[in-house]
C-alpha cells in the first residue's frame, strides 16, 4: 500500500521528470492569439482536460492495470498494444515525439527510484516509451491505486499548462490557482472516468480529439526560438 | 427509424468494379451513379429528414480485392433532436481488401440545436488497401449553438491501429469551443488518406490546417478548423 505522501510526491511538478519545460500546447495557443486572458485560459484548460487529459489518464490507468499482470509475456504484450493504440490517438508527429521525450525523462527518474519495477516490459520504441505508460508503471511500483494514477495524469495536464499561463501571459498567480480550484471537480471526474475506462479493451479506450492541439503542436515544432519544449 | 444499408463491390476482372450488393432502407438509400474510370460510384440519398434522435442507421461496406468504390451523398445530413433522452446514431463499418480502394466523401454533418448524435465509423484496411475518408462537422446551423455530437473514427491497417479519434462538441463536451479544441470555429473536419504506394510526407501546419503523417501505417491525416463549410472543404481537398 502507498502512503498519501507518495501520491503527492508523484503529482508534484517538482518531481524530476522535466514537466516544467512543457506548456501543454499553451505557448502556441497564446502565440496564435487564442489564449489572451484568464477566461480564455480557463476554456483552454477545460478543453485540454477533456481531451488530452482524459486520454493520457486512461492510458496511464491501463498501463497500471497491465503492470500487475503476473506473466512477463502478458505485461509486455499489453504494453506494446497500448503503445500502438496511443500512437493511433496522437495524429500529430510533434505530440508523439513530446510524449515519448517526456516518457524517457520519467523513465530515467523511475529507474533510479524504483530499480525493481518492470520498466523492461515497455516496448523498445524509437524515441522512447509514451509518458502515460511509464507513469502507469511508476505509480504501480509506488503502490498507488489505478484511480490515483489517473488522477496524477489528469492533474499534470492541468497544472503544467496553468503555470505556463502565468509565465506566458503575466497572469496573477492567485487567480490562476483559483481557476485550478474551480476545475478540481472536473479533474477528479476525468480521473474516475479514465480509471473505469481502463477495464475496456485497448481499442475502446478514450480517443478524445482536439484539432487545434494537433495544429498548434506542429506549428510550435517549427519555431526556432521558444520558451517551452511543447 | 432503423435502417440497414449494405454495399458490396468486387473487381469484375476487366479492370472495373461490379456492385454485387447494393441494398438500402429508408432513410438510408443507395443509388449507383455513372462510373468514373472503373471506380463504382454510389450516392447516399436521404429518404427522410434527419437523422432524428432515436434513429439508428447502419451502413456496411465491403470492397473486394482490386475493386474501387467512391461514396458521396446528395446533401448534408442534419442531426436533429427527437424523443427526449434519445440519441441518433449513424454507424458505418467498412472492410477494404488488398489492392482495393474506398473513397468516402459525403457532404457535411450539421449538428443542429438540441441534437444528440453519434457518428461512428470503423474501417478495417488490409495491407495494400487504399482509402480516402473525409468527415466534416458543422457545429449548428447559421448562428445556432449545436446540440451534442460525437464523430468517432477508428481505422486499422493490416491489423494494426492506424487512427482513433473521437471529436465531441456541444453541451456535454467541456471546452469544445475553446482554444484547446476548436477555438470558436463552427466548422471542423479531417481527411484521412491511406495510400501504400505514396511515400510519407513530412508534417506541415499553417493557420488552422495541418498535414499529419500517422505512425501505424501509410496514412496521412489532414485536420482543419474553419469559419464555414466552404473554407473547410477547401482545406480538406488535396
Amino acid at each position: 500500500m502507498a502512503t498519501p505522501s507518495l501520491l503527492l510526491l508523484l503529482a508534484d511538478g517538482r518531481f524530476p521528470a522535466g514537466a516544467h519545460a512543457h506548456s501543454g500546447g499553451l505557448e502556441a495557443a497564446v502565440a496564435a492569439g487564442r489564449v489572451t486572458d484568464l477566461t480564455s485560459l480557463e476554456a483552454f484548460l477545460a478543453g485540454r482536460l477533456a481531451t488530452a487529459g482524459l486520454v493520457g489518464a486512461a492510458f496511464a490507468a491501463a498501463a497500471h492495470r497491465a503492470a500487475v499482470l503476473a506473466e512477463f509475456a502478458a505485461r509486455s504484450g499489453a504494453l506494446t498494444r497500448l503503445d500502438a493504440e496511443l500512437d493511433a490517438r496522437t495524429a500529430a508527429p510533434a505530440l508523439r515525439a513530446v510524449s515519448r521525450r517526456q516518457g524517457r525523462a520519467l523513465l530515467r527518474a523511475g529507474r533510479s527510484i524504483w530499480p525493481d519495477a518492470p520498466f523492461a516490459d515497455l516496448p523498445a520504441t524509437p524515441g522512447g516509451p509514451h509518458q502515460p505508460l511509464v507513469l502507469g508503471l511508476l505509480c504501480a511500483a509506488a503502490g498507488l491505486s489505478r484511480v490515483e494514477t489517473a488522477m496524477i495524469a489528469a492533474y499534470g495536464t492541468l497544472t503544467g499548462a496553468a503555470s505556463a499561463g502565468v509565465r506566458l501571459l503575466g497572469l496573477d498567480p492567485y487567480q490562476v490557482q483559483a481557476l485550478l480550484v474551480g476545475l478540481a471537480d472536473a479533474c477528479d471526474g476525468t480521473a474516475a472516468d479514465a480509471a473505469r475506462a481502463a477495464d475496456d479493451p485497448p481499442e475502446r479506450l478514450p480517443a478524445a480529439a482536439a484539432p487545434l492541439a494537433d495544429i498548434h503542436a506542429e506549428i510550435h515544432a517549427t519555431w526556432e526560438v521558444r520558451l517551452f519544449a511543447s | 427509424m432503423r435502417a440497414l444499408a449494405r454495399l458490396v463491390a468486387r473487381a469484375d476482372g476487366r479492370g472495373g468494379t461490379a456492385l454485387v450488393e447494393l441494398h438500402g432502407e429508408t432513410p438510408l438509400l443507395l443509388r449507383q451513379t455513372p462510373t468514373d474510370c472503373g471506380v463504382a460510384t454510389v450516392h447516399l440519398v436521404g429518404g427522410a429528414a434527419g437523422p432524428l434522435a432515436g434513429d439508428d442507421l447502419r451502413l456496411e461496406i465491403e470492397v473486394g480485392p482490386g475493386a474501387a468504390v467512391r461514396v458521396h451523398s446528395v446533401a448534408a445530413s442534419i442531426a436533429l433532436p427527437g424523443r427526449a433522452g434519445a440519441v441518433s446514431r449513424m454507424a458505418v463499418r467498412a472492410v477494404v481488401h488488398a489492392g482495393a480502394t474506398l473513397h468516402w466523401l459525403p457532404e457535411q454533418l450539421v449538428a443542429a440545436a438540441g441534437c444528440a448524435h453519434l457518428a461512428e465509423s470503423r474501417i478495417a484496411l488490409a495491407a495494400g488497401a487504399s482509402l480516402r475518408w473525409r468527415d466534416e462537422l458543422i457545429c449548428g446551423r447559421y448562428g445556432e449553438v449545436p446540440g451534442g455530437a460525437v464523430v468517432h473514427t477508428q481505422v486499422d491497417y493490416a491489423g494494426r491501429p492506424l487512427l482513433r479519434q473521437s471529436l465531441a462538441v456541444g453541451p456535454n463536451a467541456p471546452g469544445w469551443a475553446g482554444p484547446a479544441v476548436l477555438g470558436g470555429a463552427p466548422a471542423t473536419g479531417s481527411l484521412l488518406v491511406v495510400d501504400p504506394s505514396r511515400p510519407a510526407e513530412p508534417p506541415t501546419a499553417e493557420g488552422s490546417v495541418a498535414r499529419l503523417p500517422l505512425a501505424g501505417g501509410p496514412g496521412t491525416l489532414w485536420t482543419a478548423t474553419a469559419p464555414d463549410a466552404h473554407t473547410l472543404r477547401a482545406h480538406l481537398t488535396v
